[in-house]
């Protein structure tokens, strides 16, 4: 729908650590990377390599202990218009009504409420929701409650979505259908992504690159790219390639 | 688009072909006195034990009255209108404390749940002042405000302060932070944030400060009509005691249990009204 407008993400000698019972603890060590415009990145690793906490510093939520991150060319110091998250959690305001959460985010924005529900309504038909939008939280499944945090995002038409183990919570079916939604909005909206996972072949089906974030110290983090043609074939004998690959990295092949 | 599996509450009742419709409605009917025999047959069936108990002289008639001679008292009170001064000045003195807590222990729980200063500075003396039973305390407001109005006022406002303020500060605090930060990525400021997160957020926990903070109103108007009052509900079970007018006395208990159901009544209708999110369950 909307074209490449920016969404350019430069990580410069990032590092951030933490104080674990009176150590510091380094997560990120000097990280460089460059996010294109538009692209799919994944970013994967082993727990407490530190993936999370990046997607947190590219959210504004976190600060980082040295280096920055600039989107197209400008610093970025806390949460941006340019940016919109999607937790683990849908984290949807259980007194509001679909319609009413994914019209949140640009109602706090200052968006006319009439407005605003004119475009919730768009987004939330693009997940497939439109008959649910009276609904109230308790009265949806759990992969329903996340497309309407994720219609929430897609709403305030972000230039970077940055999806935090978006669909870590969700059962096996319900996960693979929502990574075939996720790969199609991607692809409609021309949005540059971000999603942390811990899922190899949710990367490889959504990524054009992968970034393994090493665990421990001195390792270097790696880019893989994923060229194969979309929509992905999981069965297809070079995405099993690409997920043995990935599985070597850890150790586990 | 994928599919969902979704799960709807059926909310029409089937019906079998064949059946005629009085055995149908025979059987709305079974269906519903069964509902009613299992919700109030326990009270039904105290009430009618007490009664056949007094009526047959199985216990003395003369503490514990027969439910029908209550009843008369109770009808004669009210329509007579002799109970009707008793029962205003009663709500008047339990409405204005009241009241008065909502306006001061709401706003300052509010502030007190968002502002960890004001509340680190408050705590202590809070704390200190809950666990002093207010009852024991009275004797204190009496001599401050004297016997009149003003005192019996005072304890159950004073009473009715700490559940109210409590729970409003525990509402505000444990409203989910997850819910927050989401909120904060979407540009919301603070005011923004308490307006649009918290306050809702905290209403359920506000309303169970609302209906504790009724009882114990109705409580402490009880124990304050007992002492120095020639007028009020709580002074006629007192009275009626002391002049040995059991079926008045009794009388005047039940209509301190009707105002306790219909103030708790009343507070459940208004949070259906306002929280329809929260029993909205599919």
């Amino acid at each position: 729908m909307a074209t490449a407008r920016g969404g350019e993400v430069t990580i410069r000698d990032l590092s951030k650590s933490f104080a674990l019972g009176g150590r510091q603890l380094a997560v990120l060590r000097s990280l460089n990377l460059d996010i294109r415009s538009g692209e799919c990145l994944v970013i994967v690793g082993a727990s407490g390599s530190g993936k999370t906490t990046l997607l947190r510093i590219l959210a504004g939520l976190e600060k980082a202990d040295g280096g920055g991150v600039a989107i197209d060319g400008r610093e970025i110091d806390g949460v941006g218009e340019e940016r919109a998250v999607i937790f683990q959690e849908p984290r949807l305001l259980p007194w509001l009504t679909v319609l009413g959460n994914v019209a949140f985010g640009l109602e706090v924005r200052g968006v006319p409420k009439a407005e605003a529900e004119k475009r919730a309504r768009f987004y939330i038909a693009l997940v497939g929701l439109a008959e649910f939008s009276d609904a109230y939280p308790t009265q949806l499944s759990g992969g329903m409650a996340q497309r309407v945090g994720i219609a929430r995002a897609l709403t305030v038409q972000p230039e970077i979505l940055l999806l935090d183990e978006p669909l870590g919570a969700l059962d096996a079916m319900t996960k693979i259908s929502m990574q075939e939604e996720l790969a199609r909005i991607w692809s409609e909206e021309n949005v540059t992504m971000v999603v942390v996972t811990h899922d190899l072949e949710e990367a490889i089906y959504l990524a054009d690159r992968v970034l393994i974030l090493p665990k421990e110290k001195g390792g270097a983090a790696r880019l893989i790219d994923v060229d194969l043609p979309r929509p992905r074939d999981r069965s297809e004998s070079r995405f099993v390639r690409y997920r043995e690959e990935l599985l070597r990295e850890f150790g586990l092949h | 688009m994928t599919l969902q599996h979704i799960e709807r509450p059926i909310g029409i009742g089937r019906r079998d072909g064949g059946n005629g419709f009085g055995t149908e409605a025979l059987r709305l009917a079974g269906r519903a006195s069964a509902r009613i025999l299992s919700r109030y047959g326990l009270l039904l069936g105290f009430l009618a034990l007490w009664q056949v108990a007094a009526s047959s002289g199985w216990v003395n008639a003369a503490v514990l009255p027969p439910i029908d001679a209550i009843v008369a008292a109770l009808w004669k009170g009210l329509a007579g209108g002799s109970l009707l001064g008793d029962i205003a000045i009663s709500l008047q003195r339990a409405g204005l404390a009241f009241a008065a807590a909502v306006l001061v222990a709401i706003p300052l729980g509010l502030v007190m749940g968002q502002v960890r200063s004001v509340e680190t500075a408050l705590d202590p003396i809070l704390q200190l002042f809950r666990q002093t039973s207010a009852l024991a305390l009275y004797p204190v407001f009496i001599l401050l405000l004297g016997l009149g109005e003003a005192s019996k006022v005072f304890v159950i406002f004073w009473a009715t302060l700490f559940p109210l303020l409590l729970n409003t500060i525990s509402g505000v605090k444990e409203v989910d932070p997850k819910l927050l930060e989401m909120a904060r990525v979407y540009g919301a400021r603070r005011l923004t944030i308490f307006r649009r997160v918290v306050l809702p957020g905290a209403v359920p926990s506000i309303f169970v400060g609302l209906r504790l903070g009724a009882t114990t109103a109705l409580l402490l108007l009880i124990a304050s009509e007992m002492i120095g009052a020639n007028k009020g509900i709580g002074f006629q079970v007192m009275n009626a005691q002391y002049n040995f007018q059991i079926p008045l006395m009794f009388a005047a208990i039940v209509i301190l249990a009707a105002l306790g159901l219909i103030a708790n009544q009343a507070l459940v209708s208004l949070q259906r009204r306002l929280c329809r999110w929260s029993n909205a369950v599919g």
